[in-house]
């Protein structure tokens, strides 16, 4: 390579330099801190995920109806989700609002994507009633950047028709995945195109969701406090693995069980031949209106029940330059009108604690019992979440499949493996 | 441009154009256009990439500094690096005998006009319409063990029991994907071996029957010969194509089963999107990128001499 070559290459390389430079540094405004934040007729930008995508539309639809600011929302794909945000905080063009799968907070606020919020929280005068696992998953260095937007719980599902018709108790979901089992089992004995059960195999964030409650309800934990260790090959987890393992080899799980990757997981309770399943809270409200179902807290082995609090918590971009207008919106949607008029009359899990029994929940017993479940469940954190546990080539959907479709030997390797990427 | 004081009225025949009306700067206006697009578009891109390769550089936080070379070794010593290379040497070895093979086989099938070969064109080259990431959703369906309808019919035609899991062993997930690939693909390249094959003059034919030589021999020593500029562009751009395969397994498999169906660009992807980490997702696009330069530059050798006979 000649000289000219050369200084033409460094040329362009301090021009490169340059260009990034101009990518980063936000400049985002602190606003005033009012407590009700500003109406005065801004649009706003927000992003969320197609996962919660129908419940956010609702907010945002309500909220746009009644306010001079306006809410311009874009629903992105959940497999994008994390790319897309990644791609825009990269070049400083975030939206004004942005929601998070609540286990990838810590990813964002660790970053510094969010605005802190400690303030505007602590003055609502609510603030002790918030689901305190999503506040917990957005606060990064003892300040507070996240609230509880869409609450998304791991609920059993069972389908009372064909409870009946396999001579089962329709009131009378498992307590324990002993009963589970039987359950499954029983239905499943219908034959003709009827299956006991069903379950994303292919997909880890699908068995994060359904089947650590199982683990939990026995008392056992999978992570430890600050996500840096995995405790997945405790006795009450094997014993998890051993029934889904029961399930797959038997012909109890639908077809599908193994390749299904949670692209189309929860579409098949619904057409109403499975007997029961684990599935998220927000798929409540848009079950067939024929379908007579009901719902119970997901049981361990030997009993006890426990959910996995998920959903998306949203926060206020760093960037943007409407935090007072954002926090007109997220105040508001936190309010006793916005979580019961909205939220609740939608079938979905309310925010507040104090707002659990309320009057749409007890038109039906089996919003009661959701509602009731926010206050057992648990959201797991780790900083790594994502790369160890929803990435399909990472290490716990290698420890699910050999646990449940392998010959289950290597849960203590495997265990470790995700203990390894978890302190990454 | 009127004063050019060296200039001597007394030699109008060597009176010097102005510098801009010069072949050699005319020359360099009409490829400025194209330098430009290339140094946008592709020189100060791949510099960038250069530069984050050789960088700390987490998606969420942006630039932190050099760190090189850190992310190379990191990123070949990943434990999915190796299998990776692996199968995507493998998928590219079946995809092009596959392709070509068949691209051959259906572009000597249409090559006469005979009633008929204009629907058989179309109807082979219609897949190439679509989009491949269209293409693997549709497939993604028809191979679902949920939705999809090939299953089934399989079962009432008595050619199989049971359920028929297409994508659930790594084996029927990597040849339900090249099937996909040949289905989509074969159109396009048989188009491009019929334009090869038009090329190659009746007469020869002519002449090598005259001869006395049959069928086999023919296109062993007539079509074959001939048709090598055609068959090394389809090899190109077939191996280029295969070596950068995404798409397909991020839509059909997500690499599974058990990280089975890994390629090279996944990973990439996953380093960038899943890790967040956009340092070592450079380092391992640099690493393909050589060797995907390597291997063209043997190709196009292969070509040119292809060529010159």
């Amino acid at each position: 390579m000649g000289r000219k070559a050369v200084s033409a290459v460094v040329a362009a390389l301090v021009a490169a330099g340059l260009l990034t430079a101009c990518g980063g540094g936000g400049s985002g405004s602190a606003g005033t801190g009012a407590p009700e934040g500003v109406d005065d007729g801004t649009t706003l930008t927000m992003w969320t995920r197609a996962a919660t995508g129908p419940q956010s539309e609702a907010l945002v639809e309500a909220y746009n109806a009644g306010h001079e600011n306006t809410i311009e929302l874009t629903v992105v794909p959940t497999d994008d989700y994390q790319a897309k945000i990644g791609a825009a905080a990269g070049s400083g063009e975030l939206p004004d609002l942005f929601a998070s799968d609540v286990v990838f907070a810590p990813n964002y606020t660790s970053s510094g994507l969010y605005a802190d919020l400690t303030d505007r929280i602590a003055a609502l005068p609510f603030a002790d009633d918030l689901a305190a696992s999503h506040l917990d998953a957005g606060t990064w260095e003892g300040a507070r950047h996240v609230v509880p937007h869409t609450l998304d719980l791991s609920v059993l599902f069972y389908n009372r028709d064909l409870y009946r018709r396999a001579g089962l108790d329709p009131d009378r979901p498992p307590t324990s995945l002993e009963e589970w089992d039987e359950q499954a089992r029983a239905v499943d004995a219908l034959g003709d195109g009827v299956d006991g059960t069903f379950f994303g195999g292919n997909c880890g964030g699908c068995g994060v969701f359904t089947w650590w409650p199982s683990i939990w309800a026995a008392g056992a934990e999978v992570l430890d406090a600050d996500g840096t260790s995995a405790d997945l090959a405790s006795d009450p987890a094997r014993q998890v693995y051993d029934t889904y393992r029961g399930w797959a080899a038997d012909g109890i799980a639908a077809p599908g069980t193994r390749d299904e990757t949670g692209t189309t997981w929860t579409g098949v309770f619904p057409e109403g031949d499975i007997g029961v399943m684990p599935m998220p809270s927000t798929t409540f409200g848009q079950m067939p209106d024929e379908l007579d179902f009901g719902v119970a807290p997901i049981p361990g082995p030997g009993g006890g029940g426990s959910t996995f609090v998920g959903g998306d918590a949203i926060g206020i971009a760093a960037t943007s330059e409407h935090p007072d207008q954002a926090w007109n919106f997220l105040r508001w949607s936190l309010d006793d009108e916005a979580q019961l008029d909205v939220v609740a009359a939608g079938g979905d899990v309310v925010a507040r604690t104090d707002l659990a029994a309320n009057e749409h929940a007890a038109a039906d017993p089996r919003l009661v019992t959701i509602n009731e479940l926010v206050a057992e469940g648990r959201t797991p954190y780790a900083l790594n979440f994502g790369q160890t546990f929803n990435d399909p080539n990472g290490p716990w959907l290698a420890l699910m499949r050999n646990a449940v479709f392998g010959d289950g030997d290597s849960v203590e390797a495997d265990n470790q493996a995700v203990t390894d990427s978890l302190r990454d | 441009m009127s004063s050019l004081p060296h200039h001597r009225a007394a030699a109008p025949a060597a009176r010097r154009r102005p510098w801009w009306r010069s072949r050699a700067a005319r020359g360099a206006a009409y490829a400025t256009p194209t330098a430009v697009f290339v140094a946008v578009l592709f020189v100060l891109p791949l510099l960038l990439v250069g530069r984050m390769s050789a960088s700390e550089w987490p998606l969420l936080a942006g630039d932190r500094g050099l760190n090189l070379p850190e992310n190379y070794p990191d990123v070949v010593g990943n434990q999915l690096f190796w299998p990776a290379v692996r199968f995507t040497l493998l998928y590219t070895g079946i995809v092009t005998v596959a392709l070509l093979g068949l691209a051959l086989l259906l572009a000597l099938l249409v090559q006469e006009a005979r009633p008929g070969t204009g629907f058989l064109r179309t109807a082979y080259f219609l897949p190439s319409v679509l989009g491949l990431a269209s293409a693997s959703l549709l497939f993604w369906g028809l191979y679902s063990p949920a939705i999809g309808p090939i299953g089934p019919l399989l079962r009432r035609l008595g050619l199989v029991e049971g359920d028929v899991s297409f994508l659930g062993s790594p084996g029927a997930a990597l040849a339900s994907t090249v099937f996909l690939v040949v289905w989509k693909f074969a159109g396009f390249y048989m188009l491009i071996l019929l334009v090869g094959l038009q090329r190659i003059p009746v007469e020869v034919y002519e002449a090598a029957r005259i001869d006395g030589a049959r069928r086999g021999q023919i296109f062993r020593s007539v079509t074959l010969p001939l048709l090598r500029p055609s068959l090394a562009l389809t090899l190109i751009l077939c191996v280029t194509g295969s070596l950068l395969a995404f798409d397909q397994f991020f839509i059909l498999t997500k690499g599974g089963p058990d990280n089975s169906t890994v390629t090279v660009v996944q990973l990439i992807y996953r380093e960038a999107f899943q890790r967040l980490d956009l340092g070592t997702a450079a380092a391992l696009s640099m690493l393909l990128l050589v060797v995907l330069l390597v291997l063209n530059a043997l190709q196009f050798r292969g070509l040119r001499r292809a060529d010159e006979r």
